[in-house]
């Protein structure tokens, strides 16, 4: 067993060797229509140690974490665990299936907000967003896509300039200090929790 | 719940932005049962899907955070009506409870003590402290022109194992609600499937999809409106019904409520004050 799959079945109470290969997963996801990998697939490389192969999937980007999955999974396999794992691995790696990549810099951008303001300042998110979303992808359409959304929500007052930050943010910081020990976005394993 | 009584309220992150409607309609209607609202103090993010996506620890560490003002503030319950956020908060507090090694690793982290006494509500669970019958008594204008399609989406009762809230294939506490209100509801078979949750910007296509599904199927069942319970879900089925429509080129015109903005109406408090006004789609 590689030192990934013992990540995977330490991060939580994920069972993936329970898994017997039903489907039940797949047949409920509702993503898999456009996924590469099928998510019992997945559980199935997380079970054999070839989570490099899961991890570069465009699947575990494309999972909207539902845990309709989990749910139904008659060996009660967290299989919605095993995508985050994956995600995880594929993070800290920074090895991501291509077209998935503005999701990956959503989510840090997004971490990244809170990290500094202790809470989502959704202009700022989106400013983040765009900006490294665009020099990854160098997109014009990307760039601009969502900008008539702006004025909208304006008018609607459901856009706030300067979002209300959290008055201790020093141990917002600290928090992610000590989360992220000394591989960034790498889970810890167990015998260093 | 007693009149005038008080609970701890965890806003969270889109309650205090883009879904401030949302925080208008739930301050207002539960202002008019007598349920007074305790913000809790200098909260934080829960970390949402971003957290459990790249970081396991910050998954846990987040909502820890939080539970440890609670308990520090003495506040024994804590309403967060995003579901992503009392999702977030029961998963961290049973993780916690179930392994007390993490517990301990997590109250260094956040430099609270954290000993798992605050129970987290969703905003059905505080209709339903409240009590229908007292719900009943206080409504003004009966529901009588709504057939609602009550949209449960994901994380109101998923996972089961932590959240152990309504039946999580075919719940029916919001339809017991809206029925209190007079109102009518419609047999569906969307409740539970997911809307793209935050994935609105960074995975748009998957957004319209899944939202043009709910939305047909709520239509295809004789609903005039859909209600809702969950920020996310309302940025996905009103604020982008229009994209839906162009994409796929019909015309949904479905109206999306909070589950508070119809007690609200049934209350008697005006639309304005609810926020309802400030949605996408606005119908008669």
């Amino acid at each position: 067993m590689t030192t990934d799959t013992a990540i995977i079945d330490t991060a939580g109470e994920i069972r993936v060797q329970d898994c017997y290969q039903c489907g039940k997963c797949t047949a409920g996801c509702p993503v898999a229509g456009h996924m590469d990998v099928m998510p019992n697939q997945i559980v199935r490389l997380a079970q054999m140690g070839m989570e490099d192969r899961a991890m570069l999937s465009e699947s575990v980007w494309l999972c909207v974490s539902c845990q309709t999955c989990t749910t139904r999974c008659p060996k009660s396999v967290d299989c919605a665990g095993v995508m985050d794992a994956m995600r995880q691995l594929s993070a800290g790696r920074d090895a991501v299936a291509p077209a998935m990549r503005n999701t990956l810099i959503f989510m840090r951008a997004f971490l990244d907000n809170i990290r500094r303001n202790g809470r989502l300042n959704e202009l700022e998110l989106v400013g983040q967003f765009k900006t490294a979303g665009f020099f990854s992808s160098l997109s014009i359409p990307f760039l601009f896509k969502d900008a008539m959304l702006g004025p909208k929500m304006m008018s609607r007052r459901k856009l706030r300039l300067l979002g209300k930050k959290v008055r201790d943010r020093a141990i917002v910081k600290r928090i992610f200090e000590r989360c992220h020990g000394k591989t960034a976005d790498t889970p810890l394993k167990k015998d260093e929790q | 719940m007693t009149s005038a009584a008080s609970i701890g309220y965890y806003p969270g992150c889109a309650l205090h932005g883009s879904s401030n409607d949302y925080e208008a309609s739930v301050r207002a209607c539960l202002g008019a049962l007598g349920v007074e609202l305790c913000e809790l103090n200098d909260w934080i993010c829960c970390g949402a899907t971003a957290a459990h996506s790249l970081n396991h620890n910050l998954a846990v560490a987040l909502p820890a955070r939080n539970l440890a003002i609670a308990e520090r503030d003495g506040v024994r319950e804590l309403l967060a009506p995003c579901p992503m956020c009392s999702m977030e908060l029961i998963r961290g507090n049973r993780a916690m409870a179930r392994d007390e090694k993490l517990r301990r690793k997590m109250s260094e982290i956040v430099e609270l003590n954290i000993k798992g006494e605050t129970k987290v509500l969703n905003l059905i669970q505080v209709f339903q402290g409240i009590g229908m019958d007292a719900i009943k008594a206080a409504v003004k204008y009966p529901l009588t022109e709504i057939s609602a399609a009550c949209y449960y989406g994901c994380l109101l009762t998923r996972p089961p194992e932590d959240l152990r809230f309504d039946d999580c294939e075919h719940p029916s506490s919001m339809e017991t609600i809206i029925e209190a209100l007079g109102g009518k509801t419609v047999e569906w078979n969307y409740k539970t499937e997911c809307c793209g949750a935050g994935m609105t910007l960074a995975n748009t296509d998957t957004v319209l999809e899944l939202s043009h599904k709910i939305l047909s199927n709520a239509r295809a069942h004789g609903a005039n409106c859909v209600v809702a319970a969950c920020p996310m879900c309302h940025v996905n089925l009103d604020m982008k019904q229009g994209d839906v429509e162009r994409r796929y080129g019909v015309r949904h015109g479905m109206m999306i409520y909070y589950l508070s903005d119809l007690t609200g109406l049934a209350l008697g408090i005006d639309a304005h004050t609810l926020g309802i006004d400030r949605h996408f789609v606005v119908t008669k």
